[in-house]
């Protein structure tokens, strides 16, 4: 669509820039200033150049952190992003029950955060909760307050049942944009059930994924509430991902310093990959 | 094969809603009968949960306390989201695509990163534990969503009838109240459910930003289940009541749930 060059559209924005800048600017910058700076209380602060910033890349705790939520991350695409993309194909094309299971499906994505990791912890409890004491009765050692594993699974099915959905909403809306014409085409040419899916269904679905997989890929980066109510990071610190340790170092400790840093090295990271993705939808819509 | 496939959905929603049963269940029992041990219902049905969260201050004040953010960020996201997506819609002007951009890293922003910025900054303007604090904090990630998915249903309207309406003589805030904003009302409905959802579900900026007078329901939540142990039932009862409001709205919306998430895009 053409779009008519007009400067004065900026006031039109401009109510929204100044909300905005308010609450993104203002605090974005406390961050950089602490993160540059030693104190010793009363206020006073010394400047100190990059010494957080080499502190926390140096730092154990950091790597760990990164590599539990790089391992978070890629575990939750590796899973959320098929399954939903099979039960979204599964899904009938129309009907009477079909906005009766969207619906349903969508319910999960609508609960409060915190009630998400209440709702499981009471779930996944071994001795009164429907999963732990099933995963017992059927012979596994399932704790997850003390197996690190057993805590691993927990938080990542939590996120699966959260989040799932979403993907199975947005892979079925690309699905039913593709005209009945395409599958016509392709039963005269005798085309498989995989060629339906290879040459038409994904190609047509690219644009939602693409959508979903960055919506995915930044909401469970930046996971705190769920695993924070379920497991309190614990056991130990083998659940503790980044915005976890981040709360923990800031409002926890008051490390100023090192959580300032901490925080703009964990900002560029999402900007860098939010970047990347938005470079690659705008592409895919400018066709 | 047909009815195979439509086992997948069937089985997939089951194990949506058992966790969801799970807390119901939970919330009908009595404290004694939790701690007793496992049982798939309630043996001794029991209303007394709930009955203590609809007469404790501190419980229902937590549910009221959360609508009047919620309600106060949706306002407000919507109505100045309004202008700016119909400006990203039809002008192009100067820093506009690096100005979209710039939006969309707000609602990407681990809120992790603002929670210790946001308390100074809102207790040294003297709004630490009100209601617009914290509906002024989810504007972070709200206002972004509701340029973009309102930017998106925009888009689908003709600019053609812009132009009619011009040359008919109507000045453009009649145009655009009288006109516009009635062909986008399903659009504006939808940007408002989001804001809605996006706010109520949201808790870390929520508890970090308020202590007594504001205290909403989710942080009134958590702090109650660290500090009382074991009252399960209770918890089990207040988290049936945050999935009421969602449950009931999300029908209206159904056919433009997908869109929303989306950030209007699909």
């Amino acid at each position: 669509m053409n779009k008519t060059w007009n400067n004065r559209a900026w006031f039109m924005v401009l109510p929204v820039l100044l909300l905005v800048a308010f609450n993104a600017v203002i605090p974005l910058m406390t961050v950089v200033n602490y993160s540059v700076q030693e104190t010793f209380g009363n206020n006073l602060f010394f400047f100190e150049g990059v010494k957080w910033f080499q502190e926390v890349l140096r730092s154990d705790r950091f790597h760990a952190s990164l590599m539990r939520q790089l391992l978070f991350t890629f575990l939750i695409l590796a899973i959320e992003i098929p399954l939903g993309v099979a039960i979204a194909l599964a899904m009938p094309r129309s009907g009477f029950w079909v906005p009766v299971c969207l619906v349903l499906m969508a319910l999960p994505l609508l609960i409060p955060w915190n009630v998400v990791g209440a709702m499981w912890n009471i779930f996944a409890l071994p001795d009164i909760g429907l999963l732990g004491y099933g995963l017992n009765a059927l012979g596994f050692d399932y704790n997850f307050t003390r197996g690190p594993l057993a805590a691993w699974f927990t938080v990542v099915l939590m996120d699966v049942w959260h989040w799932t959905s979403l993907v199975v909403l947005l892979a079925y809306a690309g699905l039913r944009s593709i005209p009945d014409a395409y599958y016509q085409a392709a039963r005269i040419d005798g085309a498989s059930p995989w060629a339906v899916f290879w040459y038409i269904q994904l190609p047509k679905m690219k644009r939602v994924l693409t959508i979903a997989v960055l919506l995915r890929f930044m909401d469970s980066f930046m996971i705190y509430t769920e695993p924070f109510v379920l497991t309190g990071g614990g056991p130990g610190n083998t659940t503790t991902f980044l915005s976890i340790d981040l709360v923990k170092a800031a409002l926890g400790e008051f490390n100023l310093g090192i959580a300032a840093a901490m925080s703009i090295i964990y900002f560029l990271m999402t900007l860098l990959v939010c970047w990347v993705f938005y470079t690659a939808m705008m592409r895919g819509e400018d066709q | 094969m047909r009815r195979a496939s439509a086992l997948v959905p069937i089985l997939y929603i089951v194990f949506l809603m058992l966790p969801i049963y799970w807390l119901l269940n939970m919330s009908f029992k009595t404290t004694n009968e939790i701690l007793g041990g496992f049982s798939p219902f309630p043996r001794e049905f029991t209303l007394d949960n709930y009955i203590a969260i609809f007469t404790d201050p501190t419980w229902y004040n937590g549910y009221i306390d959360s609508l009047i953010y919620v309600a106060i960020n949706t306002v407000l996201s919507v109505a100045v989201a309004l202008p700016a997506a119909y400006a990203f819609s039809r002008y192009r002007f100067l820093g506009d695509k690096h100005l979209f951009f710039w939006l969309l890293t707000n609602r990407m922003a681990p809120p992790a990163v603002f929670a210790l910025p946001f308390l100074q900054l809102y207790s040294a303007i003297g709004l630490f534990d009100t209601h617009i604090a914290v509906a002024l904090a989810h504007c972070l990630f709200n206002i972004p969503l509701a340029v973009w998915i309102l930017e998106g249903f925009m888009s689908g309207v003709p600019r053609e009838i812009d132009e009619t309406a011009y040359i008919d003589g109507y000045s453009f805030p009649k145009f655009f109240v009288k006109i516009f904003m009635p062909l986008i009302a399903s659009g504006i409905g939808v940007t408002a459910f989001f804001c809605f959802m996006f706010s109520w579900v949201e808790m870390l900026l929520a508890k970090t930003l308020t202590s007594v007078e504001a205290k909403p329901i989710v942080a009134v939540m958590t702090r109650t289940a660290s500090t009382s142990g074991y009252e399960l039932g209770l918890l089990a009862a207040a988290g049936v009541l945050t999935i009421i409001p969602g449950a009931i709205v999300i029908w209206f919306v159904r056919n433009y749930i997908a869109k929303g998430f989306a950030l209007g895009r699909v």
